[in-house]
């Protein structure tokens, strides 16, 4: 997990930024990654225009249409309804917006804090250094659905907790590269160098060393986009995320659990939903690293 | 159609061949009953669920018994009883020759023992002087929650074959409570064997008797062949209680014939077992109530109106119809139909949203206008008065937007709802909660859930002073028929206050192979093997 | 996941490796204290507590009361922790609020059901995933490659109670070829001495009860091994790669020795060893899957067992579970670390 980004030596003089941009274009599941990422945000950014009904408002009797394929199925549902008789299409693209929202809330919480505790252990180490790691260790030493369970618990379910509760536990990831990278940064001669001339702590970590980690630390924050959309569906699905009628898909696979025999789409659509954004961010977060992260890379 | 309307003829034919085999009895088999739970403990005092209770129905008795379909009061293993003039003393006579199924004899010491382990002052005599009782594993939870303590003074043994119970008041339903599951009578040799294992091992006087636990999968029960009652059942060789958790696996084990009795289906699938020629619907109206009360504690609900203008635009027809699936009636007092003390006089409030915006007007929020958005509590585990506690709420909150008043779903894991429910938070405007009767005296629905100046336990706090002296009236009364009046009197009080909006008594549907016959469901949702046969 | 990342070479000298050992296990100790503290305080401090739900609906001041105070929940927290902690020492759980039974003697219920489905799943994930992690190597940018990388992406993108749903769909509803939940038939007697019903089926001989056992296995185990099976699959192809690209592999073909045993023999050997370890730290990640899976296929293992205790706020059964959870984890990594410094050769080479 240590791996920091190594300064290609380049015959052009060129910003190995563009070096990489270009390897992340000429990778064609990158690209895919990001085809899908960029449909998942336009709808979860055009929901109120897309969507042919409203996501929550409930129309008992329209209960359990099936998808437009179907003889019964109508035009007006082209995914069907749900048991309260809601539009399922409508619910999937107001979904990818809570989606959206918690993958970039919970994993915000964990990238700065992360950050934050990486830095001050692996700049200060010694006793700091013990604790902080330590603390990651109970983390560690835990299945993470398992605890973000206990934590919801203890939070409340909602889905703002659930994006604390992920957040947390996602904190060592970030952690351990920033403090394996400033550690190995510290050694270095221009870092003593800043310290001689008086240059404040955090600037330091900030100026100089934290640049040098950015690769695997968008490597991780695409890839923890990623799991923390399945993580915060599967809180959703045991009741403990979104709370109804939030149209979240964790939720909604949760609510069509108790319809298997009479009416699949209600519980397979939402799924499929997951399913792509999840790719999506997966894809683009392995081309990325291929690309940013040379010694990952095959 | 020729086709379809012959399999319907040969179903119709079915049923009423089985019908008539209905008759006469059949001994042997085993049937398999398949629920969503295992039981937590079979120590009938300590218990206070459903999947508890429905194992000790079986193995257990009180000394007075309700009917098969209603809470009348039989004879148990009390044959006859008589109550003194001041309503105060109770004295039971007992039924001889009755053993439990390790053999030990049924007397006046068991029935001290096992109803006087649960009092917190132990005023019990025994006949025979080294009987005593341990202390408590745990407070018994039901004793305590019904204030048994405040109600029975002293417990003796007269002689052999009566026992004396002397309360403190009168307490009309008394008797009633004498046939809830916590009073059953229990073999003090079993339970002081070992005490902690005996919830266990249970040993009772019951149709049939404990033989093994696998647990979170089966309990398997066995005929006792020495029931007392030689004039009906058992009829049944074994009773197996199956845990299958999830609704639709359960249902698919009923129809692949794997279990013969289906609890709890998933309101869904009850159309799929309609049409299935080789299962039958075995169907009770629950006594039961799921509501929809304010937070009385709150001043924003002290206007009559605006709890009207809620009643008006509430459309709990619809969620009967499509999210009960039709198990259940939408109800208009909060005690079942089937209750004495039911005031059928009343006029529903019906579904008018224009009605729900002129009372709106009145109380001062033309249109909603404002009115700040409120909460509505949504229960969010499936209870056997609220199937979907999520789903009716979402359905309420569409049906109040209507009439331009925002509402939010709250919802909490359910012991944090219980408990947070209980403080009348200033966050929560509307709750949704319910409850199953224990004895089907009216006084188990009224008092309990609606008299707010009796106890601070009351959940819906609605203070009432009135109200609150129709139900000490109600208590004091031992005359049913003068009881009946009071609690009409009451329920009245109650739909003109809108003291609570009453949404549904749910019916239990329980699907089960046609084999299963003479099985019989109970208001109370106890569980019953002891005349069912298969065939 | 682990912390073998931070291994220190210089450990691979053998007279190192017991203080190493013990060290780690030192560590662990804090660890699992850290994780039972956190786990206890958050949970004691949640508003719900068993007292309101065991008494739900009826529940009275008075019976709230007397219950909170038999449980001892009426104690200032730390007091309470400390008797836990107390009896942790003489090796005693305590007893479950809800089912008043020891919790060692439940985690002996129900622990042998999680072992059963966490290997049963890891057999799957280890079989397939090297399979396709071996082909796609050694057909590098082939369409299988492509294929299989693809899959492997699905596999770790898969929200996995959604997969067991779906699976349960197909198989169980429309086709009919698989149960749809639990881990035996109903008439289905078995004599049980592990608790692994399909081991008990084989010493006892009972070959209709093992297949049956077997029968019950197949869709939660493959459920659960999804994500495994993708991890190991990818795995497999780096370090293959990363091996073939090596001199003696070249020197071995060079030779004339066939590709496959050349495949087989030199190349997937050394390749093995990051792919043991990440097989290793996949325990983690099938922990953290059964809870889910568990729940949906009704199968009565630690997970659910763990997810309904925080839901019934059985303080005893969390706190004796979690760290009877914890502990293994730990365990695991530990084991799987110190195996790791045994097996690779070039370390020892050095």
């Amino acid at each position: 997990m240590m791996v920091t980004m190594k300064k290609t030596s380049n015959a052009e003089d060129r910003h190995p930024f563009w070096d990489q941009a270009d390897q992340l274009r000429k990778n064609k599941t990158a690209m895919a990654g990001l085809i899908i990422i960029l449909v998942f945000v336009v709808c979860a950014i055009l929901a109120p225009v897309l969507s042919p009904h409203n996501p929550i408002e409930a129309s008992l009797y329209d209960q359990l249409k099936p998808p437009v394929w179907y003889e019964a199925g109508t035009s007006k549902n082209l995914l069907g309804t749900d048991d309260l008789g809601r539009d399922i299409l409508s619910r999937i693209l107001y979904g990818a917006r809570v989606s959206l929202l918690v993958a970039v809330v919970s994993v915000g919480i964990a990238f700065f804090t992360g950050s934050l505790l990486g830095a001050i252990s692996g700049y200060f180490k010694g006793f700091i250094d013990n604790i902080i790691m330590r603390i990651m260790d109970i983390i560690l030493a835990f299945p993470h659905i398992l605890l973000a369970i206990v934590m919801v618990a203890y939070l409340g379910p909602s889905l703002k907790n659930a994006m604390i509760a992920i957040g947390v536990i996602y904190i060592p990831r970030f952690a351990r590269i920033v403090r394996g990278s400033v550690m190995e940064e510290c050694e270095k001669d221009y870092v003593a160098a800043a310290r001689a001339i008086g240059a404040k702590d955090m600037r330091i970590i900030f100026n100089a060393i934290f640049p040098n980690c950015l690769g695997p630390l968008i490597v991780q924050t695409t890839l923890g986009f990623a799991s923390a959309i399945l993580d915060a569906a599967a809180l959703s699905f045991l009741g403990l995320g979104a709370q109804p009628p939030t149209p979240e898909w964790g939720a909604m696979i949760a609510m069509g659990r108790s319809l298997i025999l009479r009416a699949w789409w209600v519980m397979t659509i939402p799924g499929l939903a997951i399913l792509f954004a999840v790719l999506g961010f997966n894809l683009f977060g392995d081309g990325l690293r291929d690309a940013l992260d040379p010694r990952m890379r095959d | 159609m020729m086709k379809k309307s012959g399999i319907c003829l040969i179903a119709l034919i079915f049923l009423f061949t089985g019908a008539a085999f209905a008759g006469s009895p059949q001994k042997g088999g085993t049937l398999v009953f398949g629920r969503g739970g295992d039981s937590v403990g079979l120590d009938p005092a300590y218990e206070t669920d459903g999947n508890s209770f429905m194992v000790c129905d079986n193995v257990y008795e009180a000394l007075v018994a309700y009917a098969d379909e209603s809470t009348n009061l039989e004879p148990g293993l009390a044959e006859s009883w008589k109550i003194s003039d001041d309503g105060k003393k109770y004295t039971f006579h007992l039924r001889k020759g009755v053993k439990f199924h390790d053999g030990t004899p049924f007397n006046a010491d068991a029935v001290v023992f096992s109803i006087g382990r649960m009092m917190k002052e132990r005023n019990v005599k025994f006949l025979d002087p080294k009987m005593k009782i341990p202390p408590q594993e745990r407070p018994p939870e039901y004793w305590v929650s019904m204030e048994m303590d405040d109600t029975i003074g002293s417990i003796e043994a007269v002689d052999e074959y009566t026992v004396v119970f002397n309360l403190k008041r009168v307490e009309a339903p008394f008797l009633a409570n004498m046939g809830m599951d916590f009073a059953d009578i229990i073999s003090p040799t079993a339970f002081l064997e070992n005490p902690k294992e005996f919830l266990r091992n249970p040993v009772g006087t019951g149709p049939f008797k404990f033989v093994k636990w696998v647990k979170d999968d089966r309990i398997i029960l066995e005929k006792n062949k020495n029931y007392w009652d030689k004039s009906g059942g058992p009829y049944l060789d074994k009773v197996v209680f199956r845990c299958i958790p999830e609704n639709s696996v359960r249902f698919l084990e009923l129809k692949t014939g794997n279990i013969h009795i289906c609890q709890f289906p998933n309101a869904a699938d009850i159309p799929m077992a309609k049409k299935d020629p080789n299962l039958k619907l075995i169907s009770q109206p629950g006594m039961n109530i799921g509501y929809l009360s304010f937070n009385h504690t709150k001043p924003l609900w002290e206007d009559v109106h605006l709890r009207r203008a809620i009643a008006y635009a509430i459309d709990r027809k619809a969620i009967v119809d499509n999210i009960y699936q039709g198990m259940g009636q939408v109800a208009k007092n909060p005690i079942p139909p089937t209750m004495w003390g039911y005031n059928d006089d009343i006029e529903d409030y019906p579904h008018d949203p224009e009605l729900a915006k002129k009372e709106l007007k009145k109380a001062g929020y033309p249109d909603g206008k404002g009115l700040p958005e409120i909460t509505l509590w949504s229960m969010p585990v499936p209870r056997p008065y609220n199937p979907e506690g999520l789903k009716v709420g979402v359905a309420m909150i569409s049906d109040l937007s209507k009439i331009g008043v925002k509402a939010r779903i709250v919802s909490y894991d359910w012991g944090t709802y219980l408990k947070r429910q209980r403080e009348q938070p200033e966050d929560m405007d509307l709750f949704q909660l319910g409850w199953t009767g224990d004895n089907g005296d009216p006084d188990n629905f009224l008092a309990v859930l609606f008299d707010g100046l009796a106890s601070p336990s009351v959940r819906t706090q609605w203070k009432n002073e009135k109200y609150h002296d129709l139900m000490l009236k109600g208590k004091q009364t031992v005359d049913q028929a003068k009881r009946a009046q009071i609690y009409k009197q009451a329920l009245k009080l109650i739909h003109d206050e809108v003291a609570v909006i009453s949404v549904a008594h749910s019916t239990v549907i329980w699907p089960a192979l046609n084999n299963v016959a003479n099985f019989k469901l109970h208001p109370t949702a106890s569980v019953r093997m002891k005349n069912v046969w298969l065939e | 996941m682990s912390s073998s990342g931070r291994s220190n070479h210089k450990l691979w000298n053998q007279k190192l490796m017991l203080p190493y050992i013990l060290r780690r296990i030192l560590i662990m100790i804090p660890t699992l204290l850290g994780v039972s503290i956190i786990v206890f305080f958050m949970l004691h401090v949640t508003p719900g507590d068993p007292a309101e739900l065991l008494l739900g609906e009826r529940a009275t001041d008075e019976a709230l009361l007397q219950l909170r105070e038999h449980l001892g929940l009426n104690e200032p927290l730390y007091i309470q922790y400390g008797m836990f902690l107390k009896r942790l020492l003489k090796g005693d759980l305590g007893e479950t609020i809800w089912t008043r039974q020891k919790v060692w003697i439940e985690v002996k219920q129900r622990f042998p059901a999680t072992i059963e489905l966490s290997i049963a799943a890891l057999i799957i994930s280890c079989v397939f995933g090297i399979f396709f992690g071996i082909v796609s190597a050694t057909k590098q940018y082939s369409i299988l490659d492509y294929l299989s990388m693809i899959g492997a992406l699905v596999g770790v993108s898969m929200p996995i109670f959604w997969l067991g749903l779906v699976l349960m769909l197909i198989f169980s509803l429309h086709l009919g070829w698989l149960p749809m939940s639990g881990r035996l038939s109903i008439g289905i007697e078995l004599e049980t001495i592990t608790n692994i019903y399909s081991l008990d089926a084989l010493l006892t001989g009972n070959w209709a009860a093992f297949k049956d056992a077997v029968w019950h296995l197949v869709l939660p185990a493959f459920t659960l091994s999804t994500i495994p099976m993708a991890i190991v699959a990818r795995m497999t192809r780096s370090s293959m790669l990363e091996v073939l690209k090596q001199d003696y592999i070249k020197t071995a073909r060079a030779k004339g020795l066939s590709r496959f045993a050349v495949t087989m023999k030199h190349a997937f050997r050394n390749a093995l060893i990051p792919v043991v370890t990440t097989i290793g730290l996949q325990f983690g990640v099938l922990m953290g899957g059964a809870i889910l899976t568990e729940t949906i296929f009704a199968w009565p293992g630690v997970g659910k067992w763990m997810y309904d205790a925080v839901m019934q706020r059985d303080y005893m059964v969390i706190q004796g579970g979690t760290l009877f959870i914890a502990a293994m984890f730990v365990t695991i990594n530990l084991v799987v670390d110190v195996l790791y410094a045994v097996i690779n050769p070039r370390i020892s080479v050095r």
